[in-house]
């Protein structure tokens, strides 16, 4: 129960944080919005094409985006030199890396929905019949992204070249879930949209194993 | 003398097998020759995995008994896979090219064992890029299980979505597989690269155990 509770605070805080400067989220649309633009300029953006390469193509830029995204997570107590401050005050540390994660998925998850449209627009891919699905496949992935990104950002923050080492340790990582989301998406923006389960039960799978591996090992992550 | 031995051992090992590998196993009736290098590919690939999991297990008992024999065996392990698997990487387009008029395919096996590979290039990397021994070793291990947790789900998700190509021989469908005296010379090849393996393991976890000495020796002088 306290676990629970201590999480709900920290959470508070985290979007607390983010909402009073709303700096990780402005930077993060932008650099998806630019991403978008670039990639219509590697292949004939038409609507057979992007229905073809579009799923690929969101959650690669969500990809490379979560890999910015996820770089301050504990960089920012470190140079703030508030995470002794964070151990003390909850009694199960795993509460610290739940409300990291949780606002992370946010954010993510935020940042997804809000450039679906601008993507659909401008790739001429029909989404909104299929909207409700693309919100679950989007949850699932950016959780599974979120998980794995709070963990290694725990890791890259106490490290030397840490800008550059977090993409190397967590997109080999995120292979499954890239694999797994594009194909999803892709059965959705299908020109006869249909509803994969085993991917989205894949997806499911990855989130539970790498959350149970945190729950597991992450106390040992934020020892000094 | 006992050093002397054991590489005289291997050197035999290796001999006998790349004997019976070119010698005594029958020829492939539909591939011919080539199909030989097998033995040297897929012994390979199975001492290499063997490696990787040698090094989960050290990366965990480190975790939990954080005694610096552990970190060296990690990291000696990781290193010794990453060799294996380079050979399994080089090994296996020579064999392609010929037999499928390709170099590479995107299939489950191929780019799982890139993306393994990968993983622990990584691995390596964070390595350099910690200085203090302790947290170095700490943190590398935690990274080290989260990479292995992640294999199975590799290979899982693109054996699912992204391969082209036919069922495994080995281990595969019932109907397919080796001719018994194949599976033989295959077996005698991977006991004798396991010999390899471990004689490579004991200079590497030897070198390492010195570099620990010298580092904790200039540590204490350093204080004195």
């Amino acid at each position: 129960m306290s676990l629970l509770a201590n999480t709900t605070i920290l959470l508070g805080k985290e979007l607390r944080t983010e909402f009073r400067s709303r700096e990780l989220l402005t930077t993060t649309i932008v650099f998806i919005l630019i991403v978008l633009v670039l990639f219509s300029f590697t292949f004939d953006p038409l609507s057979e094409e992007a229905r073809r390469f579009g799923s690929g193509l969101l959650w690669l830029a969500f990809l490379f985006a979560a890999s910015l995204m996820l770089q301050p997570c504990f960089l920012r107590e470190q140079t703030n030199d508030t995470l002794s401050a964070l151990r003390l005050s909850v009694s199960d540390p795993f509460a610290i890396f739940l409300a990291k994660l949780a606002a992370n998925t946010l954010f993510l998850l935020l940042t997804e929905l809000l450039l679906l449209p601008v993507f659909a627009m401008m790739y001429n891919v029909p989404v909104l019949p299929v909207l409700h699905w693309l919100v679950l496949v989007f949850f699932l992935g950016s959780l599974g992204i979120s998980i794995v990104g709070t963990a290694l950002s725990a890791i890259s923050a106490q490290a030397r070249m840490r800008e550059l080492l977090l993409p190397l340790l967590l997109l080999p990582l995120l292979t499954p879930i890239l694999v797994a989301s594009t194909e999803v998406t892709g059965a959705l923006l299908d020109r006869a949209p249909y509803v994969q389960w085993k991917g989205m039960g894949f997806l499911a799978v990855f989130d539970l194993v790498f959350l149970t591996t945190l729950w597991l090992f992450g106390e040992y992550l934020l020892e000094e | 003398m006992k050093n002397v031995l054991f590489v005289a051992v291997v050197v035999l090992l290796l001999g006998a097998g790349a004997y019976a590998a070119l010698f005594i196993a029958p020829t492939d009736a539909k591939q011919g020759l080539i199909y030989r290098i097998l033995f040297l590919h897929v012994a390979s690939a199975w001492t290499g995995l063997t490696a990787f999991f040698i090094s989960f297990i050290a990366n965990v008992l480190y975790v939990w008994r954080r005694q610096p024999k552990w970190d060296w065996l990690g990291v000696s392990a990781a290193e010794t896979g990453l060799v294996f698997t380079t050979v399994v990487l080089v090994t296996g387009p020579i064999w392609a090219h010929p037999v499928w008029g390709i170099w590479w395919t995107w299939d489950a096996r191929l780019t799982s064992t890139f993306v393994l590979w990968l993983l622990y290039i990584s691995y390596l990397l964070l390595r350099t890029l910690i200085e203090e021994p302790d947290r170095r070793a700490l943190l590398s291990a935690l990274f080290g299980i989260f990479a292995f947790v992640d294999v199975p789900l590799v290979f899982g998700s693109i054996r699912w979505w992204r391969t082209q190509h036919p069922q495994p021989i080995i281990m595969g469908e019932p109907g397919s597989g080796l001719d018994p005296l194949m599976y033989k010379v295959l077996f005698f090849m991977w006991f004798a690269m396991l010999a390899l393996m471990a004689l490579l393991l004991r200079q590497r976890y030897l070198l390492e155990a010195m570099r620990g000495d010298v580092e904790t020796m200039r540590r204490q002088w350093e204080v004195a």
